[in-house]
């Protein structure tokens, strides 16, 4: 019988690769989604505008203004000349973070005093305008405590492990590998499985001496191929094109891929079994990822979402693999430490499986 | 081009039939985009609130534990202590905890000595560069609070500080921010992603033969889809505003017919596309993969809804010109959580009318009136 | 009347002169002229893939001629299109029905776009409702009608706005014969009326009714002009030779074999042969056809013409079955009930597909299950195979329920599905090697039987082509193929030539004729009423149930009377049906 399995795999893999237009699509969103989201999808803050409002003129002012020029976040620095256009230029998203600092700043300075400077923060992108506000923060502070000349009693000394300098991209790319081969290999099982019943080849395999169980495993080892083959180019351009580290090693990366491939191709036949034509099948696809990519925790951490989200997010197969992937990549996971990640995985795929086979028998009648 | 207010209306009532009598049309329109806001609103959360904070306490110093205090007893923090620093670097590798603390037991000793020769040690996991932020900077805030406690009578350090307030969204809840942005999303599904299909099916199921061979215009044949499908858009669009207002406690701080200008100019480009795409396609399967990625992606990654635009690299962000879920994402959040700021919201709107203008123009010169192109 | 119509009363309604049309290349008629007359239905015969289709929408104006001029009521249909579509009323062949509108939706849709509104609109709804019957139905779904009332329904939204030309494109494919003869006889009315109709149809039979035809064969037009002229022109040599003895298929086989036969055909129990020339008669003691057999004159039909036009038809040899054994059935299988049905129905909620059906089928026969579409004769086929759960009564292959048996069981069967179920984004030669794959052949014994497949079949030019890209009669040969590489006892074929020319289908039956002499058994669906001749056996299947049962001849005798001594099968089975009402109706 496994001549006969290899025959409907092999049949597969020439339906995916025979046409042009189904070439490209496996191979152009690949690329599409390797160039865009390293350069799209960040959170880091960068070519900022900070808005000063310099109502001294001392020295210690000045030279305050000048370093938080320099600070990388900022490289445009907006002089204000009154109150009221520090309100406009955050109501018109001029400025991220516009900054105040009083008549008497440096005269205060100068006696020891205790003085404060005002920043005003645009909420309406939270999230970047609290990085600016932290950015700021520290030249301030950093300011502050050489002025000073008083030492604090303890420093604060942080480091940032597996991702020093807290690169975004070492982020995004092994991210990416989960994301993009869930794509393609949902799509490709999800569809292929549709296409035969609209073609009607569907139930010449049925009436051939093929059981379901075989006809099931056709359908899912070409999607567990396909999530192979991108996942390892996309793990390649992370690391030779984007020089991400790679801390881990090639046997579990390629391990974790097939279980993951595994538990997404019982969602794929699922999701199959359920649609009676391919663009149900593929509508499917799309309502399914389109939650499992949010709530995997690449967009934002699972930590930060209320309990049923949580759950959900525990039967996501995405959100252990990312885990996996990022932590071969950057925090020398080895079998021991990928393994708490490893079995939801199998145990989701056993489930997703045995649900896609039950439905698939149901269906075939 | 002539038009027959009889033949459009028609073929309107054909159309709004046929959505109200076919379930997946909506599921897509009603059903994934509340499921979507809810799963958008709640489940990105980057307010990292109560970080997950491990804490190895080598000393047992007065200095230490107070620290150690100061930590725990923070709002942002939820701390576990441990005194070993190999069993709270693999918490950190495995990902339980999202930071370390480390005071080593020289600690209270070198405070004592003072000249800043104590260290507290600080790791975060960098796997997790958003959250690390968060964590450093909750850190550094009980930092200074311990310092300030520590010399009693002093409210605050001497020197220099920055004390900060938050222009709209005081509260600063992502989501009010990832809301507006969300329902940008999912416009973008139904405006194109539907739409995409439309056409595409009935050239599959061969009625758009039958059609082409009565004496309707291609004017009546375009906005026969346009209408239908832009007041379906409109009632999700209404309805993503009541469930984010009334249910998530969204503030709307705009007025509601801005909302529906700029949401009418944005589901013209939305729906221009999709037919555009539906009907050069001719084929549901290769215009929904389409669909996806001219308008869904982009929407999502480039339009200003999570990633922020200005941090992207320059070449990136002169292709965020293009998109017009750039200006219907901007006109949202600033209507949303500000108001009607006038500058923001004209600039927004002229560039929403202009890729309608395009977009529309597009499809309508594409619309073919016989089998084979124009 | 329209009043904006131009009142053309020039006989032709529409000139065709040398048109030509190609699709990116391939070409799809080939320098047709032709003219089309008003008050006639002129028959557009051939089959799928002739390019009946194309013609049809050139002349409606939805695509524009390579090159050629059409001429449709003095306008060309592509600049002039818009005032023409007043006039022009085209159905299409999936009817350009909405499917999730109802009946009445569907009417008032075609009303609007046609500007038939106010009091015109009254009479012409109830007009037509009451000419196609379907007044009682004008709040069901169009998706929820029978495959007739869909017809009738598509006929009625073109004739809204009085149109003076009507293009039917394949009206009457798989339609029930009861309520095709309704819609010829609508149609003739119309046309009786002055209206210039064009009805396209791959079947010979209907086109024989036609005031006109325009016979066409891959893309050119073979002859234009009266039916009754051409058959005429074959006078005298078409024969029919009966009372044989023996077995007839080697008796047809024998016959091709003649120098002066071009084509021959089962005919219940006799065989009916077109001769090269009339008068020069085959040698009748080769025929071995038994001491009373003779030959005698009939009266010739269109497709005896069209073969004639084609240059003849194919031999009947089977190279299929040179070198094959004959077909063992597993032990313990009674010869007598290879396959076996007994009180077979099948339920899908109300609806009864298929209502207590019986036959049973011999080892080296060949059964057909005849009927409409709807009928049911899929639900009783696909529960045979196994493909579908029975809801009550037994099917049963080999003594087995193929529901419930191991996959030696279903190693036996050679299935082929309807409309040739091939995977159409890949090649000739990927789909032999899957399908020879699945069923257990590898290595060189699979090599050998592509091969062997391929040279039989001529396959060998296609080879790396699309399945998808196939001619019509190529699909038909490699579905064939695929369904024979595993030489099954058992074949059960599911409309296998539906579309496909006479010539393809003549082919195909002498194939399955040789299978069944080497004691292969056969079940076979169609809808079209002469391939009932090449069956031992046949059920005729109407609305689920099987009405009657056994061999052609003794149906057509069944319904024989001094108004119809000779019946068609298509006359038997209205006869049959009718007879089968009046008996509900009395119980």
């Amino acid at each position: 019988m496994w001549q006969r399995l290899f025959t409907l795999i092999r049949k597969e893999m020439q339906a995916l690769l025979r046409s042009p237009q189904s070439r490209r699509l496996l191979i152009a969103p690949v690329l599409l989604q390797l160039l865009l989201f390293p350069f799209a999808a960040t959170l880091e803050v960068k070519n900022s505008t900070l808005a000063v409002f310099n109502q001294d003129g001392g020295a210690a002012s000045i030279e305050l203004v000048q370093r938080l020029a320099a600070t990388q976040a900022f490289p445009q620095v907006l002089m204000l000349h009154s109150q009221q256009e520090m309100q406009q230029v955050i109501d018109r998203q001029q400025a991220l973070l516009a900054i105040s600092l009083p008549q008497d700043l440096s005269r205060k300075l100068a006696a020891g005093q205790s003085v404060a400077a005002q920043a005003i923060i645009d909420g309406r992108r939270s999230n970047s305008a609290q990085i600016a506000y932290g950015y700021a923060l520290q030249v301030i502070q950093q300011f502050a405590a050489e002025r000073s000349h008083q030492l604090p009693p303890a420093r604060l000394v942080v480091q940032n492990l597996y991702n020093p300098n807290l690169e975004y991209r070492w982020f995004v790319l092994p991210s990416l590998v989960a994301i993009i081969t869930t794509i393609g290999c949902l799509m490709v099982t999800a569809l292929s499985l549709a296409r035969e019943r609209e073609e009607g080849t569907f139930e010449q395999l049925l009436v051939s001496p093929l059981t379901p169980g075989y006809i099931m495993a056709g359908k899912a080892l070409p999607g567990m191929l396909v999530a192979l083959v991108q996942g390892c180019i996309i793990a390649a351009a992370a690391v030779w094109v984007y020089h991400v580290p790679f801390s881990g090693t090639v046997g579990l990366l390629i391990v974790s891929m097939l279980c993951y491939g595994l538990s997404l191709v019982g969602f794929g036949l699922l999701i199959s079994a359920l649609s009676s034509n391919q663009q149900q099948a593929f509508l499917g696809s799309f309502a399914f990822m389109s939650p499992a990519v949010i709530l995997s925790g690449y967009m934002a951490p699972v930590e930060n979402m209320p309990l049923p989200l949580r759950m959900v997010s525990a039967v996501d197969p995405l959100s252990h693999f990312i885990i996996i992937v990022k932590g071969i990549f950057l925090k020398g996971y080895g079998f021991a430490e990928a393994w708490p990640q490893l079995w939801p995985l199998l145990a989701i795929a056993a489930s997703t499986l045995a649900l896609a086979y039950l439905m698939f028998l149901r269906r075939s009648h | 081009m002539s038009l027959s207010l009889r033949r459009l209306a028609a073929l309107c009532r054909k159309e709004s039939y046929q959505i109200v009598r076919d379930p997946s049309s909506i599921l897509i329109a009603f059903v994934l985009p509340v499921l979507l806001l809810f799963i958008y609103g709640y489940g990105i959360n980057l307010d990292a609130n109560r970080v997950r904070l491990g804490i190895v306490q080598q000393d047992g110093g007065v200095e230490a534990s107070r620290f150690v205090q100061t930590l725990q007893a923070s709002p942002y923090i939820a701390a576990s202590l441990s005194n070993s620093e190999t069993a709270m670097r693999q918490q950190l590798q495995l990902g339980s905890v999202r930071g370390v603390v480390i005071l080593r037991s020289d600690f209270s000793a070198k405070v004592r000595q003072g000249q800043g020769a104590a260290a507290i040690q600080l790791l975060t996991d960098g796997a997790e560069p958003n959250t690390a932020n968060f964590v450093a900077s909750y850190v550094q805030g009980v930092w200074q609070l311990w310092q300030a406690q520590r010399l009693p009578g002093q409210a605050e350090p001497a020197g220099l500080t920055l004390q900060a307030r938050y222009w709209f969204n005081p509260t600063t809840v992502s989501r009010n921010y990832l809301v507006p942005g969300s329902i940008s999303v999912i416009m973008t599904i139904i405006g194109a992603l539907l739409t995409s299909l439309v056409v595409a099916r009935e050239w599959e199921r061969g009625t758009m033969e039958a059609l082409l061979s009565t004496p309707v215009t291609r004017a009546e044949l375009l906005l026969s889809k346009i209408i239908p499908y832009y007041l379906l858009g409109m009632a999700a669009m209404a309805m993503c505003v009541l469930v984010a207002t009334l249910v998530m406690g969204v503030p709307l701080r705009g007025s509601l017919w801005v909302l529906f200008l700029v949401t009418s100019l944005f589901l013209g480009s939305a729906l221009g596309l999709g037919l555009l795409l539906s009907t050069t396609t001719r084929n549901q399967f290769i215009a929904a993969q389409f669909a996806l990625t001219a308008a869904f992606l982009p929407a999502i990654m480039l339009s200003g809804f999570v990633f922020e635009i200005r941090s992207m690299p320059l070449a990136v962000q002169a292709v965020t010109y293009l998109i017009p879920a750039r200006y219907f994402v901007s006109a949202l959040q600033t209507l949303f959580q500000a108001g009607e700021i006038w500058p923001v919201l004209l600039i927004n709107l002229l560039f929403l009318l202009l890729s309608a203008a395009f977009w529309l123009g597009l499809t309508a010169w594409r619309t073919p009136r016989r089998l084979d192109g124009n | 009347m329209n009043p904006a119509m131009t009142a053309s009363t020039d006989a032709i309604a529409i000139r065709l002169q040398a048109v030509s049309h190609a699709f990116a290349g391939r070409p799809a008629l080939c320098e047709l002229s032709a003219d089309i007359r008003r008050g006639v239905i002129t028959g557009l015969v051939g089959p799928d893939g002739a390019g009946k289709t194309t013609l049809m929408r050139l002349m409606a104006g939805l695509l524009k001629a390579s090159a050629g001029s059409i001429c449709v009521e003095g306008l060309d249909p592509v600049s002039a299109g818009d005032t023409l579509r007043l006039q022009l009323g085209y159905m299409p062949q999936k009817f350009g029905l909405y499917e999730d509108l109802t009946v009445l939706e569907n009417l008032r849709l075609y009303a609007d776009l046609r500007g038939v509104t106010g009091q015109a609109r009254a009479d012409s709804f109830e007009r037509l409702l009451a000419f196609t019957d379907l007044a009682r139905f004008t709040d069901r779904l169009a998706g929820k009608l029978s495959g007739g009332m869909k017809q009738k329904l598509g006929l009625a939204c073109t004739l809204l706005g009085s149109p003076r030309i009507l293009l039917l494109d394949e009206p009457c494919v798989g339609v029930d014969p009861i309520s095709r003869r309704e819609l010829w006889r609508m149609v003739s009315s119309l046309a009786d009326g002055g209206m210039a109709v064009l009805w396209s149809t791959s079947y010979l039979d209907e086109a024989e009714l036609c005031g006109e035809v325009l016979l066409m064969h891959e893309g050119r037009l073979q002859y234009s002009g009266s039916p009754q002229a051409l058959m005429d022109s074959m006078q005298g040599r078409s024969l029919l030779l009966q009372d044989i003895v023996g077995n007839r298929r080697q008796v047809l086989q024998r016959a091709l074999r003649s120098p002066a036969v071009i084509d021959g055909a089962l005919q219940g129990h006799a065989v009916r042969l077109v001769l090269r020339e009339a008068g020069v008669l085959p040698d009748l003691a080769s025929l071995q056809a038994g001491p009373d057999a003779s030959l005698q004159r009939v009266k010739p039909r269109l497709e005896d013409a069209f073969i004639d036009l084609l240059g003849g038809g194919p031999g009947g040899d089977s190279p299929l079955t040179e070198h094959m054994p004959a077909a063992r059935l597993p032990d313990g299988v009674d010869a007598e009930a290879v396959i076996v049905a007994e009180q077979l129905t099948r339920r899908f909620g109300d609806f009864v597909a298929t209502d207590h059906v019986d036959f049973r089928i011999r080892r080296g026969e060949i059964f057909g299950l005849l009927g409409p579409n709807g009928a049911g004769k899929s639900t009783t086929f696909k529960m045979m195979c196994g493909l579908l759960p029975v809801s009550s009564g037994e099917a049963r292959v080999m003594g087995l329920d193929l529901k419930k048996s191991a996959s030696q069981a279903r190693q036996q069967i050679g299935y082929m599905a309807q409309k040739f179920a091939l995977y159409g984004n890949l090649s000739v030669a990927q789909n032999l090697g899957f399908f020879a794959g699945i069923y257990g052949l590898s290595g060189a014994s699979q090599r050998a039987a592509v091969a062997d497949m391929v040279r039989v079949f001529g396959l060998q030019p296609f080879l790396a082509m699309n399945a998808g890209e196939l001619p019509l009669g190529f699909k038909q040969r490699l579905a064939l193929s695929c369904a024979l590489m595993h030489q099954p006892p058992l074949l059960f074929l599911d409309e296998p030539t539906s579309g496909v020319d006479p010539v393809s289908r003549r082919e195909f039956w002498s194939h399955i004729n040789g299978l069944v002499d080497k004691g292969v058994t056969v079940m076979v669906t169609t809808h079209f009423m002469d391939e009932a001749e090449y069956c031992d056996r046949i059920g005729l299947v109407y609305r689920g149930r099987m009405i009657a049962a056994g061999t052609p001849d003794a149906l057509k005798a069944m319904v024989a009377s001094a108004e119809l001594p000779d019946p068609s099968m298509e006359d038997a089975f209205i006869a049959l049906v009718e007879r089968d009402d009046r008996q509900r109706e009395a119980t």
